[in-house]
C-alpha cells in the first residue's frame, strides 16, 4: 500500500509556524520530518511518523504555492486563492524576508549579481546555512534592490510599500540596498568584528545626511547614491590638516577643552595630529569610487584601531569626537562650517558605533 | 420580453503575461449570454486593465435566464494570429431572479482556465430587471427559492412542507463525442463545463415548475448530482423537498441569541401570517395538479413498470409495488403523494412523530449504449450546446433513467410501509458507476409524520396548542410505529425508558440528524463500518450479476460491523447513517458512516460476547477469555470517554415484557436487494444472538481484531457526521472547513479480502489521524459533518475524499448552561459599550472578531503565542500593514480607483465587516468568506439567504510533474475551487456558504503521459451572517450600510 496522493486543503489556509521556519531554513521534507520528530512532537500529540510526513508535505506544498505570491507581497494581500487572516499574512511576509546575520555579513556590500550568486555555495559551507536558504535570502536582497532601485522618495518607505515589511526590517533592507549600491567593503578581516547592526546603523546615518535625498526629495535614486557634489566639496576640508597653523590651533582648542576630562589625555594629545589627518583624509578621498568602497576599512584603520591600541574608553572617544567637531567652529580661518557638520555629524555617529571590540 | 440582463466589465488585475516580448497583455473581454455576445475595447499593454465598459444589455426570456449561465471570456488581442483565451468566468444569475436574495452581483471573480487554473481576476457587475410574467403556461419558474440546507432555513418558517420533487435531464457527454478527437482538451472541457451549467439550470427550472404546481415557493434539501455515464451520456438529476416558506418578519436581532440552530426555530413564533389567509381556496386545484403530475412527469405507470431489458436481471415485483401504490393512494392526504419522501434531516418541532428505522434499496443496472448519429451530427455541426429537446431524438433515454429511479423509490416506499410508516425522511439517492455497470442506491428513514405541516395550514393556529399537549415528550420519536403483534421482522421491544408507556426497540438506526428535543446521555461519536470485497473482472451482464450477488453479503457485513462498533461504544442509536457502496473493476467497497449516541429512551445496550468453536482446547479458551476481557475493557473505557452513565433503573420498574436475561438486539430496518435479486435480506441473524461473536476461523479473528483497532480520537477531539455533536452545545466561533483527499495504490500481488479490508481500514484511520494532528491547534474541538466518499478510479487505486468542518467549543462552559442568559445580558451590555468604544476596539479585534466566549479567546492567544512571535508583535504587524496600505493609497493617487472598486465588491459584507476592520479606507484586502457543511454558523445569526451556489469545474494538465505531481495538482485545484466559491459568494454580497458539499471529485491521472484531469462539483447556500455579539451594533448601523450600498451603486452607474 503506497500513498499516491495525499492532500489537505482548508478554507482558511493552515500555516504551521514551525514548519514554515524549517521550510525557510531550506530543509528537505525528510530532514524537516526528522527535525520535527526530534522536537518531541510525536510524544506530545500521539501522532505517527507517517502522519508527520504527510503533514509536512502538505505544508511544504502550500508554502511552495505561496512563494510566488511572497515575491510581491501586495499580491498576497489581494489574491483570492488562499484565505489567510491578516496577522498570518504579515507573519508569512516578515519571516520570508527575514535573513540570517551570518549570511548578510557575507554579502553585505557585494554586487547582487550572478557572480555573487555563484559564491553562495561557499557561503553556505562557511555559515552552515543551507544553500536553499542562502538563495532565498540572496534573491530577496536582489528583488528588493531591483524594485526600489530607480524609485523616488524615501528608500525605507518604498521598501515598506512594495514589500509590506515591518519598520525594523524595511530599515535593514534599506541598509542592504544602500551597501549593495555603493559596494562598501565589509568583508576584510579587520572588519570582521563588526555586526550587521553596526553597518545598518551607519547606513541609516549616511542615507539621512550624505545622499541626494538629504538635500532634495524629488530625485531618482535619491536615497541610494551618495551626493556627488557633497563628496566633491569634501576636498575643501583638507585645509584642516594641510594648513599647519589651523591644525595646531584646532589641536590646542581640543586639548584645552578636554584637559582633565579625559582618562587618556596624554595619548590623545600625542595622537591628535594623526587622528585628525586620518579623518580629514578619509573625507578628501571620497571623490574616488574605490575610496568610497573602502570607507569602513579606512575608518577602522585610521581611527578605531589607533584608539583601541591606546585603550581609549568609549566615553573618552565620545568626548573627543564631540570636542573635535565643535572646536572647528571656533577656527576663524575655516569657511566650510556647514560642510564640516554634514560630514562630521554622520562620521561621529558612525565612529562611535564602530568603536567596540 | 420578460427580463433584461445588464453586465458591466470594470477592470482586471494580476493578469498573466501573454506577450513574452513586452511582458504585458492586451486584454479584452467577451460577454456572452445565450447567443448574444458583446465585446469590450482592447486595453493595451497592461496586466491590470481598466475597461470600465458600458452596460451590456441582454434582452432575454426568463426561461433562458434560469437555464443559461453568463459567460465571460478574457482574451489577449493578437493582431496577426488568433486571439489567445486567458480564461473564463461563468456566473449563475439565478440568485438575482428572486426578490429576497441578492440584488446585484458585483465583485472580483477569478479568471479560470481549465488548463492553467486561475489566471488573474476580473471585476464584473451584473444586474437583472425582471418583468413579472403571469402567463399560466410559462416554462420558467423564477422566484422559487432553492436551499441545499436539509432543514428549514434559519430565517424562514415552514407553512407547508409539500413533499418530494425530483427531475433529471440527460445529454451526450461532450467528452465522448466524435468532435472530441479533433478539438483541444480546453475546448472539450469548456464544452462540458458549459453543458453541465446549462443542464443544471434547466433542471432547477423544471423542479421549480413542479414546486409552483404544488403551490410551494421553495425547495429545501436540494441535492443535485451528476452521473458521468461515459459513452452513454451525462445525467444530471436532482431531488428536494418542496415547501411553502415564510420569511420571519421580526428581525431575529431581538430574539435571545442562542447557539443551537434548532432552538432558533422553536423561538420563531409560528403565527399564521395574513398573507396566506387565502390559501384554503386553492385547496382543490393543488390536489388535481399533483394528481395529474402523476402520469405526466413520473413514469410510474403500468407500462414503464415492465422493466424491459434495462436491468441486468429479470423483472421481479411489478405486482407488489404497484398494488402498494394503489393501496397507498386510498389513504390519508400524505399518502396521496406518489412518494412521501423528504430530503430533510432536521425538522420543525412536532413534525416527526415516530421513527421506524432505515430503509434502503439498491439496484444494479447496465448502462446501454445509444448511438444516435443524427443527434451527434447536429451537436457537432452547430457547435451549440444549447440543450436539445431529448424527446425528439431519443425519447427512451430520460424515461429509462426516470423509470430506474421510480422503481427504487417504489421499493423504498414499500419498505417504509412494512415498518408501519407512511413517510421516508432524510431521504437521499446516489449512484456508483464503473464502466457500464451502475449501482443506484436510495436510502432514508421510515417515519410517521405529523400531518399538520403537510396540509394547507388553515387550522394551523388552533391546532398548535393541542399538538403541544398531545406530543409525547422527548422520547416520542423512538416509539415503534409498527404493530407489536405483527412486526415486519423479529425485534426485541421494551417499554420506553423515558415515559414507560410506549414500546421502544433496543437499537435505532436513522439517516436523519438527532432531533433536538431528544434526550441523550453523554456525547456522540463517529462510527464507521468499512468493507471491501474482491470481485472477478467481468463484462456486461455477467459483471452486473456478480455485483448483485455480492451486494447482500456486503450489506449484511456492514450492518454487523456497525452494530458491533455501536455496542463497543456502549451506545444504542445511530444518526446520519450513510452507506456508500462503490463499484470498481475488481472490487466492491462499502463504507458506512454514522454518529452513535446513547438515547435515554432506549435500553442500555448489552455487551459483546465471544465464543469459541472448539471449547476443549485450553490455550484457545484462554485466548478467548483474553479477547473477551479486552472487549469489556474497551466498552468500559468508551463509556467513560463519551461520558455515558445512564441512571440505574431496576428491571421491575421498567417491567420488561420479555423477561430475557440477555439483551438481544435488533435492527429496525427492512432491507432488500436490487429488484433483480428479490431475496429480502434478513439482518436479524436468524435465531442466533447477534452479539455473540463466534470465532471459528481466522476471518472471524480478523473481524474481532479490526473492531479493536479503531483508535478513539485524541483527547480534546470529538467527531460526528451529523450537523451538531450530541452532548456539546457551547460552540465558539472558530471554524475550519477542509477537504482532504487520499489515493492509495494496492499492491496487486496478493489481494485477498483480508488484506484489502486492512488496507482500506488503515487508509481511513490514518486519514482521521492526520486530520486530528493537523487541527490540533483548535483543541478542544469537534469535527462535524464528517463526510467520507470512496471511489475506485482504477484497478488498484482507492480514493477517499473527506470534507468536514472543525468547530471549537468551550470546555468550561459546558456545565454552566444555566448561567448563559445572565451572561448573555452581560454580553449585551458590553457590546453596547463596544459601540461607544468602537474605534479603540477595532484595532485589537482583527482576525478574530469579538469573541462571545472569553475563555476561548484566551486559548487562541495562548495557542498562537507558542509561535515565537508574541501576540503583541503580531498585532503590531497587522496594524502596520494597514498603515502601509494607507500610505500607499495616499501616495499612488492615480491608482486609487481600483482600490475603491474593491470595496464596492460586497456592499452588504462591507457593512458587516465595518465594525471590526481597522481604518475604513485601508480595507482593501479580500473579505473573509466562511464555508461550512453545516446549516448554521456557530455564534452567528444568518440574516439572509442569497441563493444557491452550484458550481462545476474541470481542471486538466499536461505537465503533471511540473505542477508538483498529483498532490500538487489536486491541492492547487481544490484551493482554486474554494477561491471561486468564495468569490461568487462575496460578489453576491454574502460572507459565508452554509450546507456546503463537494458532491463529486473525480480524479484521473496518467503519469506516463504526464497528464491528469479532475472534475469537481460543489454546492451550498450563500448567506449573510452577523455575529451574535455584533448583532446590535450592526442593526443600529443598518441605515448607514444601506445608504452606503446605494451610493456605491450610483457610483458604478456613472
Amino acid at each position: 500500500m503506497t500513498s499516491e496522493l495525499d492532500i489537505f486543503v482548508g478554507n482558511t489556509t493552515l500555516i504551521d509556524e514551525d514548519v514554515y521556519r524549517l521550510w525557510l531554513d531550506g530543509y528537505s521534507v525528510t530532514d524537516a520530518v526528522a527535525l520535527r520528530v526530534r522536537s518531541g512532537i510525536l510524544e506530545q500529540t500521539g501522532a505517527t511518523a507517517a502522519v508527520l510526513q504527510s503533514d509536512t508535505m502538505d505544508h511544504y506544498r502550500t508554502f511552495h504555492m505561496l512563494e510566488r505570491l511572497l515575491h510581491a507581497p501586495p499580491k498576497l494581500l489581494h489574491q483570492l486563492i488562499f484565505q489567510i487572516p491578516p496577522s498570518r499574512q504579515a507573519l508569512l511576509i516578515e519571516r520570508y524576508y527575514a535573513f540570517d546575520e551570518a549570511f548578510v555579513r557575507e554579502v553585505l556590500g557585494k554586487k547582487l549579481s550572478k557572480g555573487t550568486k555563484k559564491d553562495l555555495d561557499d557561503i553556505s559551507t562557511k555559515t552552515g546555512i543551507t544553500l536553499k536558504s542562502c538563495r532565498r535570502q540572496f534573491d530577496n536582497f536582489k528583488r528588493v534592490f531591483k524594485v526600489v532601485e530607480e524609485m523616488r522618495g524615501s528608500l525605507v518607505d518604498n521598501i515598506q510599500q512594495h514589500f509590506l515589511l515591518s519598520d525594523r526590517l524595511a530599515r535593514d533592507y534599506a541598509a542592504i540596498v544602500f551597501f549593495a549600491n555603493n559596494r562598501f567593503e565589509t568583508g576584510k578581516k579587520k572588519l570582521q568584528y563588526l555586526s550587521f547592526g553596526d553597518f545598518a546603523f551607519c547606513a541609516e546615518l549616511m542615507i539621512q545626511n550624505w545622499t541626494l535625498g538629504a538635500v532634495d526629495s524629488q530625485m531618482d535614486d535619491m536615497d541610494m547614491d551618495l551626493d556627488k557634489e557633497f563628496l566633491q566639496d569634501l576636498k575643501e576640508l583638507k585645509v584642516l590638516v594641510a594648513d599647519k597653523d589651523l591644525l595646531d590651533l584646532h589641536k590646542s582648542l581640543v586639548c584645552t577643552a578636554l584637559r582633565g576630562k579625559l582618562g587618556v589625555f596624554s595619548e590623545m594629545e600625542a595622537n591628535f595630529k594623526n587622528l585628525s589627518r586620518g579623518l580629514v583624509n578619509v573625507a578628501a578621498k571620497l571623490t574616488h569610487n574605490k575610496d568610497v568602497r573602502d570607507l569602513f576599512v579606512d575608518l577602522v584603520e585610521k581611527f578605531v584601531e589607533p584608539c583601541r591600541s591606546d585603550h581609549w574608553p568609549l566615553s573618552d572617544v565620545r568626548f573627543f569626537l564631540n570636542q573635535y567637531s565643535v572646536s572647528v567652529h571656533s577656527l576663524d580661518g575655516f569657511r566650510h562650517q556647514a560642510l564640516w557638520d554634514r560630514y562630521m555629524g554622520t562620521l561621529r555617529g558612525c565612529l562611535l558605533r564602530l568603536y567596540h571590540d | 420580453m420578460p427580463g433584461k440582463l445588464k453586465v458591466k466589465i470594470v477592470a482586471g488585475r494580476h493578469l498573466p503575461v501573454m506577450d513574452r516580448a513586452s511582458d504585458l497583455t492586451d486584454a479584452f473581454v467577451e460577454v456572452k449570454f445565450g447567443n448574444t455576445t458583446f465585446k469590450t475595447d482592447v486595453y493595451l499593454k497592461s496586466l491590470n486593465p481598466q475597461w470600465n465598459s458600458e452596460w451590456f444589455k441582454f434582452e432575454v426570456d426568463d426561461e433562458d435566464l434560469q437555464d443559461e449561465p453568463l459567460q465571460i471570456t478574457v482574451l489577449d488581442h493578437d493582431t496577426y494570429s488568433a486571439n489567445d483565451a486567458i480564461g473564463k468566468v461563468y456566473i449563475d444569475i439565478d440568485p438575482l431572479l428572486y426578490s429576497e436574495a441578492a440584488t446585484v452581483i458585483s465583485g472580483w471573480f477569478p479568471i479560470y482556465d481549465t488548463i492553467h487554473g486561475i489566471r488573474g481576476e476580473i471585476n464584473v457587475v451584473v444586474k437583472v430587471d425582471l418583468f413579472n410574467d403571469l402567463n399560466r403556461f410559462r416554462q420558467s419558474s423564477c422566484g422559487v427559492k432553492f436551499f441545499c440546507t436539509t432543514s428549514i432555513p434559519k430565517c424562514y418558517r415552514a407553512v407547508i412542507i409539500h413533499g418530494f420533487v425530483e427531475e433529471l435531464v440527460v445529454n451526450e457527454d461532450p467528452e465522448y463525442q466524435w468532435i472530441d478527437r479533433i478539438r483541444t482538451p480546453r475546448a472539450s472541457n469548456e464544452a462540458r463545463q458549459r453543458l453541465i451549467s446549462l443542464m443544471s439550470g434547466e433542471l432547477q427550472r423544471k423542479i421549480g415548475l413542479k414546486v409552483l404546481e404544488m403551490r410551494g415557493n421553495a425547495v429545501v434539501g436540494y441535492l443535485q448530482c451528476f452521473d458521468l455515464e461515459g459513452e452513454s451520456g451525462l445525467v444530471v438529476r436532482a431531488i428536494g423537498t418542496a415547501c411553502t416558506l415564510d420569511k420571519l418578519s421580526s428581525p431575529a436581532a431581538f430574539l435571545p441569541a442562542c447557539n443551537s440552530p434548532s432552538k432558533e426555530m422553536k423561538e420563531s413564533p409560528l403565527v399564521h401570517p395574513p398573507s396566506h389567509g387565502c390559501r384554503s381556496t386553492h385547496n382543490s386545484p393543488i390536489h388535481t395538479a399533483t394528481g395529474s403530475r402523476l402520469t405526466q412527469n413520473f413514469s410510474v405507470s403500468v407500462p414503464t413498470l415492465i422493466y424491459t431489458g434495462m436491468g441486468s436481471g429479470s423483472a421481479g415485483k411489478e405486482g407488489g409495488p404497484f398494488k402498494a401504490l394503489l393501496r397507498q393512494q386510498t389513504q390519508s392526504a400524505l399518502e396521496q403523494r406518489e412518494f412521501p419522501f423528504f430530503t430533510l434531516t432536521a425538522f420543525p418541532p412536532g413534525f416527526l412523530v415516530h421513527v421506524g428505522g432505515v430503509v434502503s434499496a439498491r439496484s444494479v443496472k447496465l448502462l446501454d449504449r445509444i448511438h444516435n448519429p443524427a443527434f451527434v451530427g447536429i451537436m457537432g455541426n452547430t457547435r451549440s450546446y444549447k440543450l436539445l429537446d431529448w424527446n425528439s431524438f431519443n425519447s427512451d433515454e430520460p424515461e429509462t433513467r426516470d423509470a430506474w429511479w421510480a422503481e427504487i423509490r417504489q421499493e423504498i416506499k414499500s419498505h417504509a410501509k412494512a415498518l408501519g410508516c407512511h413517510a421516508v425522511v432524510g431521504y437521499s439517492e446516489s449512484t456508483s458507476i464503473c464502466e457500464e455497470v451502475c449501482i443506484l442506491s436510495a436510502s432514508g428513514t421510515a417515519a410517521v409524520l405529523n400531518p399538520r405541516f403537510l396540509q394547507d395550514g388553515t387550522v394551523e393556529g388552533c391546532l398548535e396548542q393541542r399538538l403541544e399537549e398531545n406530543l409525547p415528550t422527548r422520547c416520542g420519536f423512538c416509539h415503534i410505529p409498527y404493530d407489536e403483534l405483527n412486526m415486519p421482522f423479529p425485534a426485541h421491544l421494551t417499554y420506553c425508558y423515558n415515559c414507560r408507556k410506549q414500546k421502544v426497540p433496543d437499537v435505532l438506526f436513522t439517516t436523519i440528524d438527532l432531533p433536538t428535543d431528544a434526550t441523550v446521555i453523554g456525547k456522540g461519536c463517529l462510527i464507521q463500518a468499512r468493507l471491501c470485497r474482491l470481485k472477478k473482472k467481468a463484462q456486461a451482464e455477467a459483471n452486473a450479476t456478480a455485483i448483485s450477488n455480492l451486494l447482500p453479503f456486503m450489506e449484511y457485513e456492514v450492518h454487523t460491523q456497525l452494530m458491533n462498533k455501536l455496542k463497543l461504544k456502549g451506545m444504542n442509536a445511530l444518526f446520519g447513517l450513510r452507506i456508500q457502496i462503490t463499484v470498481g473493476e475488481n472490487m466492491l467497497m462499502g463504507l458506512a458512516s454514522a454518529t452513535g449516541v446513547y438515547l435515554a429512551a432506549l435500553p442500555t445496550p448489552g455487551g459483546i460476547q465471544i465464543a469459541g468453536k472448539t471449547p476443549n482446547d485450553g490455550s484457545y479458551e484462554q485466548h478467548i477469555s483474553h479477547m473477551q476481557k479486552k472487549i469489556n475493557d474497551t466498552i468500559a473505557k468508551n463509556k467513560e470517554l463519551y461520558e455515558i452513565n445512564p441512571p440505574e433503573i431496576s428491571e421491575e420498574i421498567i417491567g420488561s415484557p420479555i423477561p430475557e436475561p440477555r439483551q438481544r438486539s435488533r435492527l429496525l430496518r427492512s432491507q432488500s436487494e436490487s429488484s433483480d435479486e428479490v431475496t429480502e435480506l434478513d439482518l436479524s441473524h436468524g435465531k442466533k444472538d447477534a452479539f455473540v461473536l463466534e470465532i471459528d476461523d481466522t476471518d472471524a479473528m480478523e473481524d474481532v481484531h479490526s473492531l479493536l483497532t479503531d483508535v478513539p480520537p485524541p483527547s480534546g477531539f470529538y467527531s460526528c457526521n451529523t450537523e451538531i455533536m450530541p452532548g456539546i452545545n457551547n460552540w465558539t466561533s472558530e471554524i475550519q472547513m477542509f477537504t482532504s483527499v487520499r489515493v492509495i495504490r494496492l499492491s496487486s500481488l496478493n489481494l485477498t479480502n483480508q488484506a484489502l479490508n486492512k488496507n482500506f481500514n488503515d487508509l481511513c484511520e490514518n486519514l482521521l489521524k492526520s486530520l486530528y494532528f493537523k487541527l490540533r491547534s483548535m483543541i478542544p474541538c469537534c469535527l462535524c459533518h464528517v463526510n467520507f466518499t470512496v471511489s475506485l478510479p482504477e484497478d488498484e487505486l482507492i480514493q477517499v475524499t473527506v470534507t468536514a468542518v472543525a468547530i471549537t467549543f468551550d470546555k468550561n462552559q459546558a456545565l454552566q448552561t444555566t448561567k448563559t442568559p445572565v451572561e448573555k445580558s452581560l454580553q449585551r451590555a458590553s457590546t453596547d459599550n463596544e459601540e461607544l468604544l468602537q474605534f479603540p476596539l477595532e484595532l485589537c479585534s482583527d482576525s478574530f472578531p469579538s469573541h462571545p466566549f472569553p475563555p476561548a479567546k484566551e486559548h487562541l492567544e495562548s495557542a498562537s503565542s507558542n509561535s515565537g512571535i508574541p501576540a503583541a508583535q503580531r498585532d503590531r504587524c497587522s496594524s502596520w500593514i494597514e498603515l502601509i496600505k494607507l500610505k500607499a493609497q495616499t501616495i499612488r493617487r492615480g491608482s486609487i480607483k481600483t482600490t475603491v472598486t474593491v470595496e464596492k465588491a460586497s456592499p452588504v459584507g462591507d457593512g458587516n465587516f465595518r465594525n471590526r476592520s481597522a481604518p475604513p479606507c485601508a480595507n482593501s484586502t479580500v473579505g473573509v468568506v466562511k464555508m461550512t457543511p453545516l446549516s448554521f454558523i456557530p455564534g452567528a445569526k444568518i440574516t439572509k439567504y442569497l441563493g444557491i451556489i452550484n458550481m462545476f469545474f474541470i481542471r486538466e494538465t499536461t505537465s503533471l510533474r511540473e505542477e508538483g505531481g498529483v498532490s500538487g495538482f489536486l491541492h492547487a485545484f481544490i484551493a482554486e475551487v474554494f477561491a471561486m466559491v468564495r468569490a461568487h459568494v462575496a460578489a453576491l454580497g454574502g460572507n459565508a456558504v452554509v450546507s456546503y458539499i463537494m458532491k463529486q471529485c473525480v480524479f484521473m491521472e496518467n503519469p506516463n503521459k504526464n497528464q491528469a484531469q479532475c472534475l469537481i462539483n460543489v454546492s451550498g447556500d450563500a448567506v449573510v451572517f452577523v455575529r451574535e455579539s455584533d448583532l446590535e451594533v450592526v442593526s443600529s448601523q443598518q441605515p448607514t450600510t444601506n445608504c452606503q450600498s446605494s451610493c456605491t451603486e450610483s457610483e458604478v452607474t456613472t
